[in-house]
This record gives C-alpha cells, structure tokens and sequence, in this order.
C-alpha cells in the first residue's frame, strides 16, 4: 500500500505491507540504519523511536497504523549530536559494543521529555525496557542525570 | 575515524600489496625472539609508513603470543602512517565489539609516538587482497589477547616512528639527535628549531629503522594507565556506526534461512509455493541441511519463511533432551577420566580421610551467547570472486568459507569488518557468513542473510553445559590436604579442530580447574569428553566460567566445614599465590569485608585467574520474594600494565553483568532434540532496575605481566554471589541459574 511517513521531519513515499513493522520500513526501505532490530517482540527496546515525541518498539508498529504521525529516530534527534542525552553518553563514555545504543538513547530522551529531574528509580522504570547485553546500565544511569542537568542547564 | 584519503593510502596498499618498500626491519626481544615485526613501507608521497606484524589473536591462539615459527615470513596486519599533513592514521585487523580495542591499541602507540590520542585516526583494516597477504596464520579477535599481544610490538613501532622523524629533524637542522626531542607532534631542539611530524614525515621515511628502540619507562606516560574516552563513543551516540546488519550494498537482498530444529537434521521434503506467492520473496533455496528465503526485505524474507512447509529428518539425536544429557555426564562422572593434573597422591590421601572426606557434585547449564545484534552477514558471489561484509571475530576463517563456498580462490575474497553488536565469542562461527554466500551465490545478487533472535538462540553455538564431581579431604586443622576434580563437559576443542582429542584430554575444558590456586598437596583433575549432539562454543571467558564457579564453591564449602572466615581461609593458602593473594585481599579491604551489613543482606567472595589476570569480587546480596538481589559487588582487578583504566572499569562491569546474567537465568534446555528458548521472554537477560552498584579497583603499577580484560571478570562472580547466599540460607548452590 502507497503510504508516505514523516520521518525526521522528512517525507518519504514507501509502498509496504499494511502489517509491515515500522522497523523494517525504517531500516530496510527508507535505508536509516540507526534503529536496530535486537527481538522482534518488543523485550529489548534496541527499535526505539519516538512517534509525536513517545517512546514506541518499532518492531510491534504497523506500518499503516502510524498514520500521518511525527517519527524521530536517533538519525534525527540531533544533526550533530547536541541533544543533551547524546552529549552526556559522550561525557559518561556510555556505549561499549554500542549496538542498543540508539534505543537506550531515544528511550532517555523520551523519559526527559516527561520528566526533567528524574530519580534513580525513574530512571530503572522508564529504562528497564532496554537490554545492554555489555551491562552499560550503570554508565546510562549517571548518563541520564547528566543530560538531565544538561537540559535544565538549557531550559 | 575519518576514512583514508583516496590520494595517500590507496596507493600505499597497492605498493605494499606488490612487495615494494621494505628497507630495515625492527627486531623484538623476549618471548618474541628473533621475529620481525616492523618494516618501513617507503612510498612516494605517503609521508611515513611503517608496517607492523602483531602476534595473532585467534580463538585457535588463544596463548596471544601468536606466530608459528621465529622463521615465519613477515606478514604485516597493521600500519601506521604519518602523513605530511600530520594526520596519524592506524589501520589494523582487530574487531571491536565494545571491548575498547580500537581505544587501547591507539593510545599504545600514541604513548610512543608522541602525539596527542585525538590526532590517531583509526581505521579496521579489510582484507582484500592488494592490501595485505590473506593467508597470513589466523586472524581473528578472541581470548582477550589484543592488548597482551600488542602491548610490545605496537609500542616499539611508534617509538621506532619517533626516532625516525627526530633523525630526519636533526639532519634538516644540522643538530645531533640527542639535542631533539618529540611532544605533541612535533619535534624540537634546544636552539629554537621546531617542525611538525608532517613536515618530516617524508623524510623521515628514509631514516635508518632503529633496531631495537628503547621503551618509555612507566613513569613517563603521559597517555598510558589513564582513563581517556573510548574513541568509537561518538558514532555510538548518533546511529552512525556501521554495523554488520546495517550494511546495504547496491541491489542488496535480505535473506532469512530456517534450519532444522533438531541439531544435525536434514531437509526432507520442501514445497516452497506457498512462500513463493508471498509478496516481495525472490527466491527459495533448498541448501540441504536448511532452506533459504530471499526478500526484498526482512518482513518478506519471514513471511516466506512462516509460509515454507519443510519436512525435517531429524537425524540421530530426535529423543535429546536435557535429562538424557545429566544421565549421560552422570554416567561419565562416575569414572576415572583423563588426567589433567596430578599432584602427591589424592586417591591415596582421600581414602586415608574416609568418612571425612566432603564430596559436592556441580550440574551447569548450557548457555547462549545473545549478542545484542543477532547474527547477520552480507556477501556478493560474482563470477570472479566474493565480498563479504561481517561483524566478525575470525576473518580469515570467513574467507576461507567464503571461498570454499562460492568456489573461488581465497585471494579473491574480500572481507569487510564492521562494528559488532557484541561478540562474546560466538562471531567466531562461519554459520551466519555460510548462509549470505550460499544465499547470494544462489540469488546472484548480494544478500544481507539476517538472522531472527529466536534463530540467533537456538542455533548458538552454547557454552557447554558440564557435570563436576568434587572430594576433598580437611586435616584436623581444617586445611585441605586432598583436592580432586572431575570435570564432564563437552569439548569446544574438538569441535573447533574437527579433530580427536588426544589422550582423551581437552586441556582447555579444565581451565581453571588445573589452575586451581590453593596451597593443597595432593591434587587430582580429570576430565571426560562428551558428545551429545548439542553444538557448543566460546562463550565469554570459554570454560573458566564453569570451573570458576566449582572451584571458589567447593572451597568456600571447605571453609565453611572448617568454620573459618571464607576470605581468610582463602587468604592463608594463596601464601605462594601473591597476585591472587594482593586482589582478594583489595576486593574485600574496599568491600568491607567482616563489617556489619544491613539485616537480610550477606557477603560473597571470589578469586580467580583468567586470560592471564587475576580478579576477585565481592558480592553483597540479600533475598527478596524468593528470589536473589544482587546490591553491590566490589571487584578487585590485576591485569598488570593499565592501558586505560576507564575501558577496565567498563570492561569488569560489563564481565560482571554477563556472569550474573547466567547466575541468575541462564538455561539453555533440550527436549526432543530441540532447544526450549528463543528470545528475551524466556532466555532472560538482566535489565538496569537489577543492576548492582559494582565498583572496580585497579591495581595501578603492578609488576604482572600484561594480561586481558575482556572476559576475566566473568568467572568470580556467580560463586561470589552464590556463596554469599548460602551464608543467608545455609545451603550450598551447586548448580545455576541460582534457585534459592
């Protein structure tokens, strides 16, 4: 089915499955690589994206329920990685393989969104949807504090 | 982490590539005897280039120390170019998988060469074949061996670099040498003069190459032994790092190939038309022992594979299942095995003790690897030759696979590494390479063969699940006099030379266990191999993960039964042990070790030797709701020189995340021939609401010889962890994942 999507403030014409998952639309269609695929069934949170600024699991999406919806995907969070999230996992020298890295990301930048002093324990709620399978999660909680202050710093 | 410039470093692979340039060569001392390995690579126009031969890093050549004979031809497999712009670039064919090397290994070489580490621009060498000889030995990246095996040789090429364009500096001036010295990228001498290293670099190219350049003493690094930020960090902040499954050559395919449930079984029968009608599917492929779908994309490729009807002969082992597999190890454990170690007498010694000796069986579990990006590569078969793009850790296996595969020759593979999403040991397998060439060979066009995360967990290759039969004897004192070991685990060895083991002895499946610290004078290992049909693999820290976790269990029992004070019992027979004796003694001074804890909580320790360095950990733990809480674990680490400090950090919490991970859920099972699991909601992975407060203490400045640190912090923790909980509950944990 024709549809366009709005991603990343861009418009791109695909024609999917209706039941494709966004995930694959992203990555395999619309070719922006930065979403990764960890699960399938939305236990790992590696196809984070945000659709009007909510964290969803790419790989359970429809395609077609999307609609006209706003998606950003860590391709467009930033153009030169100046959103507080991505210039604190710099300053925490977060990722190691790196790999769930862009869902860590845009699940912190959700969670700050909403919540712009966050606690260690709503920090483990808004994350704990994320698997790092090199156990980053302590270097990610200092890394959301940071970007917290960095934000209020901005704010 | 630029790319190379088309103008400079094209032309130098090709000169190289044709045997051009080499005038001197750099000589090693010690362990690496007589072997060259840095040569000057002396091009036109490139400015400086030395080639470097680094000690080979397979899983294979898991020693590090690399090199078949003294006599080996030189191979190079990493350069290092000074360009006349100043750009320092380093190419070499190691694997990131976020263990730091693409860090470490620059900052080795930044130390020596006197330049600042953001100027090192570091690039993954591909191993096409103007660029570099593609037979060369092994490589590959495994039994965290890259700091240890470049440790020397890097460094002696940026200091032999330095010396190199100082000589080039003081010949323009018309100084001696010894009037210059090199900081920051430049050179200067006491009487004013001043060049930067790509002012000299072309002349220096045709300095003489100093045979053996002295080394910095320790106390002189400036970049060395301090943590600095991983290099790689910014491309894993923006989504523009490229990893294997992000790779996407013009007209690519995507593949997904079903393989058969039962281990070792072969297609049947195969009616594809049903697949064949799902939009976007090119092309089923009958491959024998599994079938293939192309795609136009990932959801086709699935949907096709959903709609396949395959019927399987599932071959011999159809009635496997994990209580067959206990009986067989069982079985196994009950019978002398071959001898590993064997010192004094412990047959005798623990028959003398009779009714005192204590005997504690451990069951272990099979694990899977589950890296973060499942497995995936993508490969090009053309007429005359092939491409392959794979986050790897075996590159010249992937070659020859490729090569056998697509019926090429060797040298007409290419193979592009890319970032990997984790390791661990498992992207040493071809299966995943086996699947994009025979896909692409069959498409005619590249195929990216993706793998699902429920292929990606049961088609693993599995940490072997083992059976351990202990006994050991206590004097009236309550040291042990009588030690014996039994180790049953299938053999990763046998399976990665395809060949019989010698002697029935796999030494490697008793790491660990033949390594046993502890000041006992009779000591006996042995050990049974055991096929049951069930792959097997290198899992992070390989079988120093399961005799780790019997080894310090079976000794804090014996403390226990001696009633003394686990760290102090260990303490008192690591006297002949003092790196063992200096980590456990850190980890429980910084822990608190003997000091009151909050009421329901406990303390655990460990102490084990991997990978040539020595951790311990202690791990505070309490119950909640019937189940496990790790709060905090305080891990002490020797690994000799620091490279840095930060990646250490990283590394042991990392090591530490995965041990636990399997400790408290790890648990491959098999019925009818079939792995149980498949994804996230039944293989579990800890998640940061689980996460303890770990803190890593480095021994700066220890005289040890370098070790590694990707996987020795994975061995101590599962014991630290359960023996701290057999002091809540009482009871002794013998198998894993833990159930308390």
């Amino acid at each position: 089915m024709p549809i366009s999507l709005t991603v990343n403030g861009q418009s791109h014409p695909v024609d999917v499955p209706d039941d494709m998952p966004l995930l694959w639309v992203l990555r395999d269609v619309i070719g922006l690589t930065g979403t990764k695929f960890g699960c399938g069934i939305g236990q790992c949170g590696a196809c984070t994206v945000h659709v009007d600024g909510e964290a969803i699991r790419s790989c359970l999406t429809p395609v077609s329920s999307v609609g006209n919806s706003k998606i950003t995907t860590i391709e467009g969070l930033s153009t030169d990685r100046s959103h507080p999230v991505q210039r604190a996992w710099i300053q925490e020298d977060v990722p190691q393989c790196g790999y769930c890295q862009s869902g860590q990301i845009m699940s912190a930048a959700a969670l700050l969104a909403g919540n712009g002093s966050p606690s260690d324990a709503d920090i483990d709620r808004a994350m704990k949807g994320n698997i790092c399978r090199c156990g980053t999660y302590q270097r990610i909680r200092k890394a959301v504090h940071t970007a917290a202050g960095l934000a209020g710093k901005e704010g | 982490m630029g790319a190379w410039t088309k103008d400079g470093i094209e032309g130098v692979w090709a000169a190289l590539g044709s045997g051009a340039a080499v005038d001197a060569s750099v000589t090693a001392s010690g362990g690496l005897n007589r072997r060259q390995f840095v040569k000057v690579a002396g091009v036109a126009g490139a400015g400086l280039v030395l080639a470097v031969s680094l000690p080979g890093c397979s899983p294979k050549d898991r020693s590090g120390a690399g090199g078949t004979t003294e006599q080996a031809a030189f191979a190079p497999n990493a350069w290092i170019r000074v360009g006349t712009d100043g750009r320092v670039t380093f190419m070499v064919d190691r694997s990131e998988m976020g263990q730091g090397v693409t860090t470490a290994l620059p900052m080795m070489l930044a130390e020596e060469l006197e330049v600042p580490l953001d100027d090192v621009h570091f690039e993954f060498a591909p191993a096409a074949k103007e660029y570099f000889n593609p037979m060369f030995g092994m490589q590959g990246t495994g039994g965290s061996t890259s700091v240890r095996a470049a440790w020397e040789p890097l460094r002696k090429a940026g200091a032999a670099a330095r010396i190199m364009l100082i000589s080039a500096a003081a010949r323009k001036w018309g100084v001696d040498p010894s009037t210059c010295t090199a900081a920051d990228g430049k050179v200067t001498d006491g009487s004013g003069h001043s060049a930067s290293y790509g002012e000299l670099a072309e002349a220096a190219a045709t300095e003489t190459l100093p045979e053996n350049p002295p080394l910095k003493d320790r106390k002189d690094f400036k970049i060395l032994g301090k943590p600095h930020p991983r290099l790689d960090t910014p491309f894993k902040t923006d989504g523009s790092a490229t990893f294997g499954i992000d790779v996407r050559p013009e007209g690519v395919l995507i593949g997904s190939v079903e393989r058969s449930p039962v281990y070792g079984g072969k297609v049947r029968s195969l009616d594809d038309s049903k697949a064949m009608q799902v939009p976007g599917v090119r092309k089923v492929v009958n491959l024998g022992d599994r079938v293939g779908v192309v795609a136009d994309h990932y959801w086709a490729a699935q949907k096709g594979r959903e709609a396949l009807d395959v019927e399987w002969d599932d071959g011999k082992w159809a009635d496997q299942s994990s209580e067959k597999i206990l009986a067989t190890f069982r079985e196994l454990g009950s019978k002398p095995g071959a001898v590993a170690r064997d010192d004094g007498d412990a047959g005798t010694a623990l028959q003398k003790a009779g009714s005192r000796v204590h005997e504690a069986t451990f069951d272990l579990p099979y694990l899977a690897h589950a890296c973060m990006e499942p497995m995936n590569a993508t490969a090009h078969v053309r007429p005359d030759g092939c491409e392959v793009w794979v986050p790897t850790q075996f590159q010249t296996a992937n070659q020859q696979t490729a090569a056998k595969l697509a019926g090429v020759d060797p040298s007409k593979v290419q193979v592009h590494t890319t970032y990997l999403g984790g390791g661990f040991g498992r992207r040493a397998m071809q299966d995943f390479v086996e699947d994009a060439v025979l896909l692409s060979k069959a498409a005619g066009a590249p195929v990216k063969a993706v793998w699902s995360r429920e292929d990606d967990v049961r088609h693993d290759g599995f940490r072997p699940a083992s059976h351990h039969v202990l006994r050991a004897a206590l004097d009236g004192s309550g040291k042990p006099v009588a030690w014996s070991h039994r180790v049953v685990a299938p053999s990763i060895t046998r399976v990665f030379s395809g060949q019989p083991l010698e002697n029935g002895l796999d030494t490697e499946a008793v790491e660990g266990a033949v390594a046993m610290p502890y000041a006992i004078p009779n000591v006996h290992v042995d050990y049974h191999d055991a096929e049951v049909g069930v792959p097997v693999w290198f899992w992070r820290s390989v079988n120093n993960s399961f005799n780790g976790m019997v080894v310090e269990g079976m000794i804090d029992e014996l403390a226990h039964l001696a009633g003394k004070d686990p760290y102090q019992y260990r303490h008192d027979l690591l006297a002949d042990k003092p790196i063992h004796r200096r980590v456990l003694d850190l980890a429980a001074d910084k822990a608190g070790w003997g000091k009151a804890l909050a009421s329901g909580r406990a303390r655990g320790i460990a102490v084990f030797e991997s990978f040539n360095s020595h951790v311990a950990q202690v791990a505070e733990v309490s119950i909640q709701g019937g189940k496990p809480r790790v709060h905090r674990v305080v891990a002490a680490v020797d690994c000799g020189p620091t490279v840095n400090p930060s990646i250490i950090e990283a590394q042991i919490q990392s090591a530490i995340v995965y041990g636990l991970t399997a400790a408290l859920y790890g648990n491959i099972t098999i019925r009818n021939g079939r792995c149980q699991q498949g994804n996230f909601d039944d293989y579990l992975m800890l998640r940061i609401d689980e996460m303890p407060e770990v803190e890593v203490h480095v021994v700066m400045d220890s005289d040890a010889d370098q070790g590694g640190i990707g996987e020795p912090g994975t061995p101590p923790i599962a014991p630290a962890v359960c023996n701290a909980l057999r002091s809540l509950t009482g009871k002794p944990i013998r198998s894993l994942p833990i159930s308390v």
